[in-house]
């Protein structure tokens, strides 16, 4: 079972030379730090940077540099700085080459709940939903089974919708999978001890098993 | 006028006079909101957010404002000042985590809430700017956003798929802050301050801009200008910047 920088290290192996990528909060964030050297991406803040690096070094932080979290940043060199309807007008125009981003639940047609739970304190979708509707490649970055030992790939999403039909993979601490054209959660890969059987019981919504699944390798 | 202005003539232009904007202070500035009234604002989280303009509004008192905002500051700062004041009626933001009040007042039924996808948020403020009525987008479909809009099926980028209809913000007044800014309303942002404020200030019947540095016409390199000063009405010298971090993240020099 893949811890979160597990998650992060394989989904790391994604992300191409060249790539300008769009990373959310939380695990996504963490992707950062497993990107192979020799790979060049520039990573994109939606509230307006391109080339942003690494939080500041403790003293050298600046109020007017922040990233879509609100956390303090830094730029690199070749960094641009832009208005947040020309950073959503690179993402809907699909210039943005990968996005990553965290999820509450997904369902096997490729819905996405990620933004509001019913009953609990309405934060806002953010950028979540014009990520979701816009970007051409999206992987998901989420726990399959929540504390109560339910899982989170349904075949339909409870929760409310965040986007339809917008992603195509998805990396859990059990595996990865790619979401089938007709429907259906295809297993690629099984992560470090995990067993098929498990991850069957683990998978509310239609897993689709074909041939021998690896497992995963991580380095 | 083509033609004068090629031969200026000193009974038809005085070379030494320039447009000015400015006004002596954020009281002076926000003069003429009213109860009621829509305001804009620009900045992102507590980064970029018109702090003067925001204490003269506390000052005021004029109740019952709509403002869209991308969010609604924390209780004891940006515009979680206004709402301690039950100033403000109705918010449209896209993100308004971190802040109790706003909470309890949503909660209670006191306070309106439009939550608005980010990039549907920026892009209806730059629309009214470029003089658009509407954008299409297909941030929101099939999602509770969507619920009561026109959907249009468009065929762009090689793919066909749906996107809703979403109208221009109009407010009343737009409320931005900037790095640098010149008498004729000409603005420059600093780094990520800029955020929504180019696009907010573009929105406004009336814009104000308040700088941390205001400077005379010809200080502004032309090349750099973010916001051409056509969109701003007012324009003055903010007297104190906190500049409150929401997030400080910092790493250890190794």
């Amino acid at each position: 079972m893949l811890d979160k920088d597990g998650i992060a290290k394989r989904i790391a192996k994604e992300i191409k030379d060249g790539y300008y990528v769009n990373l959310g909060i939380g695990i996504p964030t963490l992707c950062a730090n497993y990107i192979p050297k020799g790979v060049n991406v520039v990573l994109q803040s939606e509230n307006g940077i391109l080339g942003m690096g690494p939080f500041p070094y403790e003293g050298e932080e600046d109020p007017d540099l922040i990233n879509a979290g609100k956390q303090t940043v830094t730029l690199l060199p070749g960094a641009a700085i832009f208005d947040s309807a020309m950073s959503f007008g690179m993402i809907r125009a699909q210039k943005v080459d990968l996005t990553i981003l965290g999820a509450m639940e997904v369902s096997e047609q490729g819905d996405i709940a990620n933004w509001k739970i019913p009953g609990k304190m309405v934060k806002g979708m953010g950028g979540a939903m014009d990520l979701v509707a816009s970007a051409k490649n999206i992987i998901v970055a989420m726990q399959q089974v929540n504390k109560a030992g339910e899982s989170k790939l349904l075949p339909k999403c409870t929760l409310p919708i965040t986007g339809l039909k917008c992603i195509r993979k998805i990396v859990t601490e059990l595996g990865v999978y790619d979401i089938h054209p007709q429907g259906g959660f295809v297993l690629k890969e099984r992560a470090p001890g995990v067993t098929v059987e498990h991850i069957k019981k683990s998978t509310a919504g239609k897993l689709v098993i074909e041939g021998d699944i690896p497992e995963m390798k991580l380095d | 006028m083509i033609f004068l202005l090629m031969v200026p003539e000193k009974k038809y232009i005085n070379q030494f006079t320039y447009m000015n904007k400015v006004v002596n202070n954020a009281d002076e500035a926000i003069k003429g909101i009213e109860d009621g009234m829509t305001l804009a604002f620009g900045g992102f989280g507590l980064c970029g957010i018109p702090e003067n303009c925001i204490a003269a509004l506390v000052k005021l008192g004029k109740k019952n404002l709509t403002c869209i905002s991308n969010n609604a500051g924390v209780d004891d700062f940006g515009l979680g000042l206004l709402l301690q004041k039950r100033l403000i009626k109705k918010m449209i933001s896209s993100y308004v985590g971190e802040n109790a009040e706003f909470e309890r007042q949503m909660l209670s039924g006191e306070l309106e809430v439009e939550l608005v996808p980010q990039g549907t948020l920026a892009t209806r403020l730059m629309a009214a700017g470029y003089g658009m009525p509407a954008i299409f987008t297909p941030a929101g479909v099939g999602t509770e956003v969507a619920v009561g809009k026109e959907v249009r099926k468009f065929k762009f980028n090689g793919v066909e798929k749906d996107y809703l209809m979403e109208y221009a913000f109009e407010p009343d007044f737009s409320i931005v802050k900037a790095w640098k800014g010149d008498t004729m309303g000409n603005l420059i942002f600093r780094l990520t301050a800029r955020n929504f404020s180019p696009l907010v200030a573009m929105a406004g019947k009336i814009t104000i801009a308040e700088v941390e540095e205001l400077v005379a016409p010809g200080e502004l390199d032309p090349q750099e200008i973010h916001l051409p000063g056509i969109y701003v009405h007012r324009i003055f010298q903010g007297a104190k910047y906190e500049k409150r971090i929401e997030q400080r993240t910092v790493r250890k020099k190794q």
